[in-house]
C-alpha cells in the first residue's frame, strides 16, 4: 500500500479544480465567440469519457446563452474503430443518444483528451452516419500534441500538453463537481 | 470490456448467464444503429461470412444475411440443393473448401443435431449454429429473451411456457437452456406425443392441460408444429391439435389473462397454435422478435469476431 501511495504522490496535476474551472469557463466563451447564433448548431459529446465534459461545457454556455435551447447528444465510436480484431478484447459500446436531425447542422465534437486522433477519426465516420452536416469543430479539454498518428486538430483547446508515450492524461470529474482535476500517469500506474 | 467465453456459437448450453448478458447489452447498441437514417456499421469490414444452409430457411438466413451486411461483413450464400453435398461431398471437405477461400466465420444450418459441434472440432473458423436438426437454435433463443427483457425487464422469476411440437424443436431446447440461465421458470405443454422423455430432468415441468398452463404462465410461447420432421402421426388431427393446444382470445379472456405476453418464433401457422387475431393482437411481440433477431445477430457475430485476429 505504501508502495503504490508513494508511487501516486508522484502523479501530477496538469489542472487542478480551479484551473479547470477557468478552462472550462474560457473554452465556453470562446465558442461564444465563433458563435453567436446557437440555433443551427449542436454539440455532440464522444463515448465514454467526452460526456462529461460535454455537460459542463453546455452548462456554462447556457449561462451565456439563456434564451436559446443548445442541442446535445451523446455519439458512441466503438464499431467504428480501427482496432477491432486487432487488440485482446472487444470493447463494449456505450450508449448513442443523438435525438435530433444533424442535417445541415454546424456540429461542435467534443472528447476530453485528444492523443491519436483515432478516435476522433472514428467519431467522424459515425457522425456522418447521422447525415450531412454544415461544418465540424472538434473541442477538447486536453491536446498531446506531440502524439498525433493521424492529422487531426482541434479548434477549442482547453490545455495542450507535452508528455511522452508511456504516460497517460486523465480527467477526473467528481459528481458533485467539488474536485475536479487533470493529472498525469505514467504507463505503469496507469496499470494499477 | 467483454469477451465471450467461447469462440464459437454451438449451442445456449455452452454459454454462461454473463455470455448472454453481454450480447444483449450489445444489441441494445446495435438496436439502435439499425434505427439510424444509414443502418450499416463497419466493424467487420475485413471479414468473410459464409451462411451455409443445408435445410430451408427464410428468416433466420434473411436476418442473419441482414445482420452480417449491416456490420459491413462480405457475405457469401451456399445452400444445400446446389451444392457438392448432393455429389458425395463429407461436411468437413465442403466447409473446409469454402475456408480455403479465405472466410473467416461460418453460419450453418443443418438437419443433423450436433453437425455443428461436429463442424467445430475439425475446421479452424468461428462457428454460429443457426439450428441443427432438433437439437439448438442458439440465435432464435437469445432474440426471444432479448424481447421479453426489453417488456418484463428480469426475467428472475418468470413463469414462462412453451405450448406445442417440444419433441421435434430447436427453438424449445435453446429456450429453456437461456430462460434458465436468466433465471425465469420455464414449463412446457403438448400432447405427451410431442413431449420428449425425460424432460423433467432439466428441471421443466411438463403441462399437458392448456387452460391450466396458461392460467399459470406470464409468457406463452407457441411453437408450430413441424409436420416435415414428423414420420408418424403424433396427433389424430391438425383441428384436434388445435381445439386442445390452440391460443384463443377466448380462453384468454375466460382465464382474465389481460397482461400476458405471446410469442411465436415462426412460421406461424395461423389457426392451428394460435388464432390469427390473437398473433395480430396487443399481447403479442412476434414483430418485435423479429425486429430484434437482426441486433441480436449482429451482437453474436461482432462479439465473435472480436475473438479472431485480423491478418496482418
Amino acid at each position: 500500500m505504501l508502495a503504490i501511495f508513494a508511487r501516486r504522490m508522484k502523479n501530477k496535476t496538469l489542472l487542478d479544480h480551479t484551473a479547470l474551472n477557468y478552462t472550462l469557463h474560457r473554452l465556453a466563451y470562446e465558442v461564444y465567440e465563433q458563435h453567436t447564433d446557437f440555433s443551427n448548431l449542436a454539440f455532440i459529446s464522444l463515448q465514454p469519457r467526452g460526456v462529461a465534459l460535454g455537460k459542463r461545457i453546455l452548462a456554462e454556455l447556457e449561462r451565456l446563452v439563456k434564451d436559446q435551447k443548445i442541442l446535445h447528444g451523446a455519439l458512441d465510436v466503438t464499431f467504428y474503430r480501427d482496432d477491432f480484431r486487432r487488440r485482446e478484447e472487444v470493447l463494449v459500446p456505450s450508449t448513442t443518444d443523438i435525438e435530433f436531425s444533424i442535417e445541415g447542422k454546424e456540429i461542435i465534437l467534443i472528447d476530453d483528451v485528444l492523443y491519436t486522433g483515432r478516435t476522433v477519426r472514428s467519431g467522424l465516420d459515425a457522425l456522418l452516419d447521422f447525415g450531412r452536416p454544415k461544418h465540424v469543430e472538434l473541442l477538447v479539454l486536453i491536446d498531446r500534441r506531440f502524439s498525433r498518428e493521424l492529422p487531426v486538430q482541434p479548434d477549442y483547446t482547453g490545455r495542450t500538453v507535452d508528455v511522452v508515450r508511456d504516460e497517460r492524461v486523465k480527467v477526473e470529474w467528481t459528481d458533485d463537481d467539488t474536485n475536479n482535476r487533470v493529472i498525469l500517469f505514467s504507463e505503469d500506474q496507469w496499470a494499477h | 470490456m467483454g469477451t465471450l467465453s467461447t469462440k464459437h456459437l454451438l449451442g445456449i448450453k455452452d454459454v454462461t448467464r454473463e455470455d448472454i448478458e453481454l450480447i444483449f447489452k450489445t444489441a441494445d447498441n446495435f438496436k439502435e444503429v439499425i434505427n439510424r437514417p444509414i443502418k450499416k456499421v463497419p466493424s467487420l469490414r475485413d471479414v468473410t461470412i459464409a451462411n451455409i444452409f443445408f435445410e430451408n430457411s427464410t428468416r433466420t438466413k434473411l436476418s442473419f444475411e441482414l445482420a452480417e451486411k449491416r456490420l459491413s461483413a462480405d457475405v457469401v450464400n451456399f445452400s444445400a440443393s446446389s451444392s457438392s453435398v448432393k455429389k458425395g461431398e463429407t461436411l468437413v471437405d465442403t466447409v473446409n473448401n469454402i475456408l480455403a477461400m479465405k472466410v473467416d466465420m461460418v453460419v450453418m444450418r443443418h438437419p443433423n443435431p450436433g453437425a455443428c459441434v461436429h463442424l467445430s472440432r475439425h475446421v479452424d473458423c468461428s462457428i454460429i449454429n443457426a439450428g441443427d436438426g432438433a437439437h439448438e437454435h442458439p440465435t432464435q433463443a437469445l432474440l426471444d429473451a432479448y424481447s421479453l427483457r426489453e417488456k418484463l425487464g428480469s426475467l428472475e422469476g418468470k413463469k414462462i411456457l412453451i405450448v406445442g411440437d417440444i419433441l421435434h424443436s430447436r427453438v424449445a431446447l435453446s429456450n429453456i437452456f437461456c430462460l434458465q440461465k436468466l433465471g425465469a421458470e420455464v414449463r412446457v405443454c403438448g400432447p405427451a406425443t410431442l413431449i420428449p422423455k425425460h424432460l423433467e430432468e432439466l428441471g421443466v415441468k411438463v403441462m399437458l392441460n392448456l387452460r391450466e398452463a396458461i392460467a399459470w404462465c406470464d409468457v406463452a410461447n407457441m411453437l408450430r408444429i413441424q409436420l416435415e420432421r414428423q414420420d408418424i402421426h403424433y396427433f389424430p388431427s391438425l383441428r384436434e391439435y388445435s381445439m386442445q393446444y390452440g391460443l384463443t382470445r377466448q380462453l384468454l379472456d375466460e382465464l382474465g389473462k389481460k397482461d400476458i405476453i405471446i410469442m411465436h418464433p415462426g412460421p406461424i401457422n395461423r389457426g392451428v397454435e394460435i388464432t390469427s387475431d390473437l398473433a395480430d393482437s396487443e399481447y403479442s411481440i412476434i414483430l418485435n422478435q423479429v425486429e430484434n433477431g437482426v441486433a441480436v445477430r449482429m451482437a453474436v457475430l461482432y462479439l465473435l469476431a472480436g475473438k479472431t485476429k485480423a491478418s496482418s
